[in-house]
């Protein structure tokens, strides 16, 4: 519960933060109140607050912005350090799109997300992909902003 | 041969004309071709007398006059006709039951057809409805049928008169006794609870197929039987499944390593075609419900999905962005063949085949708007039945005339939105929504309830 309450608050100051273009660093700076000692390490948490749990990908695109390259490098970097810990990689698309198409797109991303891992030395075997398409937006609203929020990639520990 | 007076529906070449055509009939099969022209424009509504189905009194007499109630709603529905205010009627059901219409007395009322019905109990706990329609402005009987069934089953019984007479008068199959499944959607936009509902194409008998504890997309059914196939995340491993409605029975479909989604069946209901993801690429298979075997049809590097079967069940249209963007191709059955079939502006998706093989339904989306429309299988003929901020998921009535589809609205204030289900006419006119307890979403229609 917990876990899911702070993601809900990271994705909620972010919007805040900014209006255009989501940082995918964002997460990492929005502790929610939480401090630093309460967080176990190799957890969600852990991930979400001092990692970052998403990327963001452009319209109808699955490939991987700088931005988006260095969350995962860092994400890579941790799993390195939690050889325990698998997760599997969810993937999303804004509500602009058809059902069926975006249940594709999100599978894409979340693969993209997936080979960028494992190019980075993690074992294909501790990354797993799904699709959630349109069917789970992380921000509430029908604009730009919220849709850019939506077209994501979050790494989710099992 | 009996010569008779036959009235008949026909829209004319221009739009809102509505011909009633009398003179001597040859016999059926050689006025096969008359119909309304479902290419043109708005056809003006017949005005139709439907008198109480009451019988003597009683049950009988309650369950009939609901009966008339269902067919005259079932023809207004369609937008084809107009029933008429049983308050002006001159004439009583109980003197058309013992005797001849008085013409005079309907067409003072501005009737051009009268139904008038009986509902009698058989003394075995089920009833007989028998029901007659006339030509008001010739003076002329035109059909009577019978029916006999249990009580509880009433709504059924006006749901096939009211094909009847449709089908009398349109010289078109009826789809009134048919079922709708879709997704009953509740809860925030970002925890959405979704289950599997089905009910009357009017939106009656609804009940919950699932649980909502799984989300659930996409339901289809199959044309040919009372089973769906639809995509559950049971277990976190989104697959398509079959299920059965009579007995209840659900198992999910093929052995495949990926996501699979997007189903539907072929035509006789043996095979189930569907998408399946994997590293990134989705491609579209076949499934033959019988020997479980697995067939690949597509193998391109884009994404190829929303497969549709032809009603000969020889060719399937689905959508790919292989060329860049989403749009919509036709193949061979097996595979072979594949060609583009749309090349307009903006993306196109989710194709569906119309029962009667005639038009091909889409889902458009350009700029900020989606739009449905239908297209010709020669890629010729392109036309949009409705458009706004979103729309999706057509499919067909099965007499390949009406169809359904949902509109999805952002709510006011941005953080929920609201998703209903209409109907609307092959012309683009008379939509209308359909009324479900909770919100609706991806409707397949049944066929006609065998």
């Amino acid at each position: 519960m917990r876990i899911k309450y702070l993601s809900l608050i990271a994705a909620v100051a972010l919007v805040a933060a900014c209006e255009t273009a989501p940082k995918d660093a964002g997460n990492a700076n929005t502790t929610g109140g939480a401090t630093q000692s309460s967080i176990r390490p190799g957890s969600q948490e852990d991930l979400v607050v001092n990692v970052g749990d998403r990327v963001f990908f452009g319209l109808d695109r699955y490939d991987l912005a700088p931005e988006a390259r260095a969350t995962l490098d860092r994400q890579a970097s941790w799993l390195k350090q939690y050889p325990n810990v698998t997760v599997t990689v969810e993937g999303h698309a804004d509500e602009r799109g058809t059902r069926e198409y975006n249940l594709a797109l999100g599978e894409r991303r979340a693969n993209s997300v997936k080979n960028y891992l494992v190019a980075g030395g993690i074992n294909t075997s501790r990354v797993k992909v799904i699709s959630y398409g349109k069917e789970k937006p992380a921000v509430l609203g029908s604009n730009e902003a919220s849709w850019a929020q939506n077209r994501r990639g979050v790494t989710v520990v099992d | 041969m009996t010569k008779k007076t036959r009235l008949l529906l026909k829209a004319a070449g221009c739009a809102g004309a509505l011909l009633l055509a009398l003179g001597v009939a040859a016999p059926a099969p050689a006025r096969a071709e008359v119909r309304i022209d479902i290419t043109k424009g708005v056809v003006e509504p017949l005005p139709i007398a439907i008198t109480s189905f009451a019988g003597a009194g009683g049950r009988e007499a309650q369950v009939g006059s609901d009966i008339s109630k269902v067919v005259a709603a079932d023809l207004e529905r369609s937008g084809l006709f107009r029933p008429l205010d049983p308050k002006g009627f001159l004439q009583t059901p109980d003197q058309l039951r013992s005797g001849e219409p008085r013409y005079q007395d309907w067409r003072a009322v501005g009737a051009q057809a009268l139904v008038a019905g009986n509902t009698t109990a058989m003394g075995d706990g089920r009833m007989k409805v028998d029901f007659r329609l006339w030509d008001v402005a010739a003076g002329q009987y035109m059909q009577g049928l019978s029916y006999t069934a249990t009580a509880d089953s009433w709504r059924r019984i006006a749901h096939i008169v009211a094909d009847a007479i449709y089908k009398r008068l349109t010289g078109e199959e009826g789809y009134f006794d048919t079922r709708i499944v879709y997704v009953a959607e509740s809860g925030p936009a970002n925890a959405r609870k979704k289950q599997l509902a089905i009910m009357d194409q009017d939106g009656e008998n609804h009940q919950f197929l699932t649980d909502g504890k799984n989300l659930v997309l996409t339901p289809r059914f199959s044309p040919a039987t009372q089973e769906i196939t639809y995509m559950s995340y049971f277990n976190k491993k989104p697959r398509v499944y079959l299920f059965n409605i009579d007995s209840g029975r659900q198992e999910v479909l093929g052995d495949f390593v990926g996501m699979t989604f997007a189903p539907r069946f072929s035509p006789d209901g043996n095979k189930v075609v569907m998408s399946m993801a994997q590293n990134g690429n989705t491609d579209i298979y076949a499934l033959d419900l019988r020997t479980r075997r697995q067939t690949q049809l597509t193998d391109s590097p884009g994404i190829d999905t929303g497969p549709s079967y032809s009603p000969d069940g020889q060719r399937i249209v689905f959508e790919s962005d292989r060329g860049g963007s989403q749009q919509l191709y036709i193949m061979g059955a097996d595979g072979s063949g594949q060609k583009r079939l749309t090349f307009g502006e903006g993306r196109y998706g989710t194709p569906v085949w119309s029962p009667r093989g005639d038009l091909i339904a889409f889902t458009r989306q350009r700029g900020s708007n989606f739009a449905l429309g239908v297209i010709r299988p020669d890629g010729t003929g392109e036309r949009i039945l409705t458009e706004s901020f979103h729309v999706e998921g057509p499919t067909w009535a099965p007499n390949g005339r009406v169809l359904s589809f949902f509109r999805d609205v952002p709510a006011g204030d941005g953080r929920g939105r609201s998703a209903k289900l209409y109907t609307i006419d092959v012309t683009g006119a008379n939509e209308r929504r359909v009324i479900t307890p909770l919100d609706g979403s991806d409707p397949a229609w049944s066929p006609l309830i065998p």
